[in-house]
């Protein structure tokens, strides 16, 4: 195992590297075809090395556990918005979860219908290329249009064009209150109905999830809204009075009630305990419902207001059959190794499309040796 | 401004190429002449202008396709164009150039409020989006200063922002996907209405490299419920670190406004005497607008107006109705007629750490005596995205150069103090050379080499972004 303590030391790493790389932040996201390679460990990258609260703007090392920059973040009334999910209790991994892999991967919770996602609050990155060298994009202010942005083409890649050693993140402040707009025994037709009305609606929903199977079995829909305590007050009673078409309608305001519900939807609390394969379907939330129609799912979530489904599928399933051609994309987050390396774990892409993103990986990794394989 | 030397080649070859377009367009879709190929020889950096080659303004996709495969084969540049309103050059032409316009591209193709997004062509202008949308209460957020004019296309070349991004966001937080010609011809679609990439962010990427990677024809754009209402407060300061100070302190309260818009003594004076606004003469003023319902909003100017007042404000000013609410936006949205009412002047964009702002501007008030011309500062303070405005004399023997230099000292300053420098306009021709300042060579020469995937001749807008000297190189190789 390779474990740089400093920035230099990872580009002297890479530069030095005979053959592959399987680069790990927290191990705690075993998510795509597995990477047979010599392990580089980046967590020994780790600190915060700048966090103005005034200006809404936290630098740190890729390495930094997540819970580190929360406790900062928190101190100050402040929090990542896009609330990255925890895929431990998923995936059944233990470990501490690193900002680093949170940009590369790209994970954000439910808010991110409403604020966007990981990548939309990336200022800036540092990174270490195929080559070893050290390269940086972006910056510490909210608003830079100066180069290419890959910065965000850095968020999602996997390591597989650089190992993020330094990010950049806008932070926004915490709420004051919170609520969750609960309404029970709706079909998935109606959920995403529902859900869509409260989207569309001026009233700054930050999540609007659908638990096919809520806490005791029945279906459940959340619709979450944050601000201010009179604000809160007066959003719940309007989305109370707008859905109450849907179905029965209650608000739940107990704070430690609503923060656990929407953990529970981030982390797909639902699915924790069962057997089977995870996939993660990105669509248009209008055509969530007849889509999960078809994957004969155990277990299904909606979020994102039906943009987001999570599908519980049993162990070893083609899901891409099932799918057939449809608009958005599929990954397969949760299955054995030999079913990851068996299967295509991410959306395969159009012709065009797979000859960019091959283009562009000749030119960050001209030798082949970050965490090669791993996104298809 | 130094620009390449022109193919000679291409030059010579007009007529055939020419008649080659003429062949897969319309009859009036190809201009040629030297009188009506002059309207584009500039955009709204009009300080650097020069005729293109020829001028192609295609209806469609497939023909923006036809239109590319010819000039690949025939290894002409190609600049593509929105609306003209980039103050950076990045529309401005070389005369071995094909300008590409996509201004007749205007379709709205699909509106759907129940997944939120809308599908134009990219020649549609920025607020005639919104316009489509409007009736059922929706609108697309980002909202440049040009909105009137500016198209989708440049939107998205240029990444833009507008005075409610602090909290919207900029283009690329609302685009959902594009449909792209590559400099060879070949039509890709990326994204579309779902949320994210299923791979590689080529999204993230597309947006903002300033029509050097692709022509994007097609666009899939978030809109958003507008909200139940809008109110702006007015507060003047006696200096530009108190208000500084205050811009911080609400940001620190948890109450996150739509816009944070600061303006300094010489703009307010200037904006006054054209808009009469009612603006207090003042050392620094902010507009600062929150939303929501009636109560919501109180509730909110409550704590920023408890905050102003801590900082002894030598005005505070609320809007009870619209009208008022108008007159509070009146002067800040004049501000560029204003300065241009006085003078000729060149508008830059660095972007700064909020709290560097007094120190920013202290340095810009110095500069300005010793480069001896007057500068207004305009900007989005919640972000620190600083307009200043250099006025200068186009008719002056020597202004143009001096205004050049001075505006070039302020983008280094800006990335002295940890910032960058272009925050929204982009870098076209105006800042390429300063590129150097902000980034490591091997920084640059990884933004190169994404081009090389792109357009591996090097025949899309290729004298912008990266310095010169940096890509001639790759240039070279594609004359
Ligand atoms: C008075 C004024 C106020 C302004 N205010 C703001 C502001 O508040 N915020 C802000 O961000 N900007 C502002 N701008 C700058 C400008 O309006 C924006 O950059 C705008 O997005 C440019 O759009 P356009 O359609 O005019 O693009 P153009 O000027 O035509 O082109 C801009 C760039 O986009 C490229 N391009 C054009 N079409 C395409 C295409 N189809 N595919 C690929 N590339 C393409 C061009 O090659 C060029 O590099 C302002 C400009 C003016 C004149």
């Amino acid at each position: 195992m390779i474990a740089p303590r400093t920035e230099a030391e990872l580009a002297e790493a890479v530069a030095a590297a005979a053959g592959p790389l399987r680069i790990a932040g927290g191990g705690t996201r075993p998510v795509g075809k597995p990477v047979a390679g010599e392990a580089l460990q980046v967590t020994g990258l780790n600190g915060i090395t700048l966090y103005e609260p005034g200006a809404l703007t936290l630098v740190a090392r890729a390495g930094t556990p997540v819970v580190e920059v929360e406790a900062a973040l928190a101190a100050e009334g402040q929090r990542l918005a896009f609330e990255p999910m925890d895929h431990r209790g998923l995936l059944g991994t233990s470990g501490a979860p690193t900002i680093g892999a949170v940009v590369a991967a790209n994970v954000s919770g439910p808010r991110r219908v409403q604020v966007g996602a990981c990548r939309d609050f990336l200022l800036g990155v540092r990174f270490v290329d195929g080559r070893g060298t050290v390269l940086k994009n972006g910056g510490r202010v909210m608003k830079n249009v100066t180069g290419y942005d890959l910065a965000r083409l850095m968020a999602g890649s996997r390591g597989t064009l650089g190992v993020l050693s330094e990010v950049s993140l806008k932070v926004l402040p915490d709420v004051a209150a919170s609520a969750s707009v609960l309404i029970g025994g709706l079909s998935h037709e109606g959920a995403v109905r529902a859900m869509t009305a409260a989207l569309g609606s001026p009233f700054e929903v930050t999540g609007a999830a659908h638990d096919a199977a809520g806490p005791d079995g029945a279906p459940m829909t959340m619709i979450r809204i944050e601000g201010f305590e009179a604000q809160v007050a007066y959003r719940a009673e309007k989305l109370r009075g707008l859905l109450g078409g849907f179905g029965e309608v209650w608000v739940e305001r107990d704070p430690a009630l609503v923060a656990a519900g929407w953990a529970g939807v981030r982390d797909v609390a639902p699915f924790h305990d069962r057997g089977g394969d995870v996939w993660r379907l990105s669509v248009k939330p209008s055509e969530a419902p007849g889509i999960a129609a078809r994957c004969g799912a155990e277990g299904l979530l909606y979020d994102w207001g039906g943009g987001l489904v999570w599908l519980l599928v049993a162990e070893g399933c083609d899901l891409r059959a099932r799918l057939g051609d449809f608009a958005g994309h599929a990954t397969l987050v949760r299955a054995s190794e030999a079913a990851r390396a068996a299967q295509q774990v991410f959306q395969p892409e159009p012709g065009p499309l797979a000859a960019i993103s091959s283009g562009l990986r000749e030119k960050f990794d001209p030798r082949g040796i970050l965490n090669p394989g791993l996104m298809g | 401004m130094e620009m390449p030397v022109p193919n000679g080649d291409v030059i010579a070859s007009k007529a055939r190429i020419v008649a080659r377009l003429r062949g897969v367009l319309a009859a009036d879709a190809v201009i040629e002449d030297a009188t009506e190929t002059r309207a584009y020889e500039c955009d709204a950096l009009t300080a650097y202008r020069c005729p293109p080659l020829a001028v192609v303004l295609p209806g469609s996709t497939a023909e923006v396709a036809a239109v590319l495969r010819i000039c690949h084969q025939e290894a002409v540049p190609v600049v593509p164009r929105g609306a003209g309103t980039s103050l950076a050059g990045g529309a401005l032409p070389t005369a071995d150039a094909v300008v590409l316009g996509v201004a007749r591209m205007n379709a709205v193709l699909e509106t759907d409020y129940d997944n939120r997004f809308i599908r134009v062509e990219t020649g549609r202008t920025n607020l005639s989006v919104t316009g489509a949308v409007e009736e059922h209460d929706f609108f697309f957020a980002p909202d440049p200063s040009s909105q009137l004019a500016c198209a989708i296309a440049g939107n998205i070349a240029m990444n833009s922002g507008g005075a409610h991004c602090l909290k919207y966001g900029v283009t690329t937080n609302n685009l959902l996907g594009v449909t792209m010609v590559t400099m060879a011809g070949e039509v890709v679609e990326i994204g579309g209405a779902h949320l994210d990439a299923g791979g590689l962010d080529l999204l993230g990427l597309i947006c903002g490299s300033e029509g050097q990677l692709g022509v994007v024809t097609e666009a899939t754009l978030r809109i958003l419920r507008k909200p139940e209402g809008a109110r702006p407060v007015l507060m003047g300061y006696d200096s530009a670190e108190v208000a500084g100070q205050v811009v911080s302190d609400i940001i620190r309260a948890g109450v996150l406004p739509v816009a944070i818009e600061f303006m300094d003594r010489p703009c307010i004076r200037a904006t006054e005497a054209f808009a009469r606004a009612g603006y207090p003469d003042c050392e620094a003023l902010l507009i600062v607008e929150v939303e929501g319902s009636p109560a919501e909003i109180d509730e909110q100017l409550g704590v920023i107006l408890q905050i102003a007042r801590r900082h002894d404000p030598v005005e505070l000013r609320q809007a009870a109705d619209e009208d008022e609410a108008a007159r509070i936006w009146l002067g800040r949205k004049s501000a560029f007629g204003a300065m241009g009412n006085i003078n000729d002047y060149m508008c830059l964009d660095g972007t700064i750490p909020v709290d560097k702002l007094p120190y920013v501007l202290k340095r810009i008030g110095e500069m300005s005596r010793e480069f001896g011309l007057d500068v207004a500062n305009v900007f989005h303070a919640g972000d620190g995205n600083m307009h200043p405005l250099i006025l200068f004399d186009a008719n002056k023997e020597g202004d143009l150069e001096i205004c050049e230099a001075f505006g070039a000292e302020i983008l280094k300053l800006c990335v002295e103090v940890g910032g960058c420098l272009t925050g929204e306009h982009g870098v076209g021709v105006e800042k390429r050379d300063l590129m150097g300042d902000q980034y490591a060579p091997e920084d640059l020469e990884a933004q190169m080499r994404v081009k090389d995937v792109f357009d591996p001749a090097w025949l899309l807008n290729p004298a912008k972004v990266f310095p010169l000297a940096a890509s001639r190189q790759r240039r070279a190789v594609a004359a």
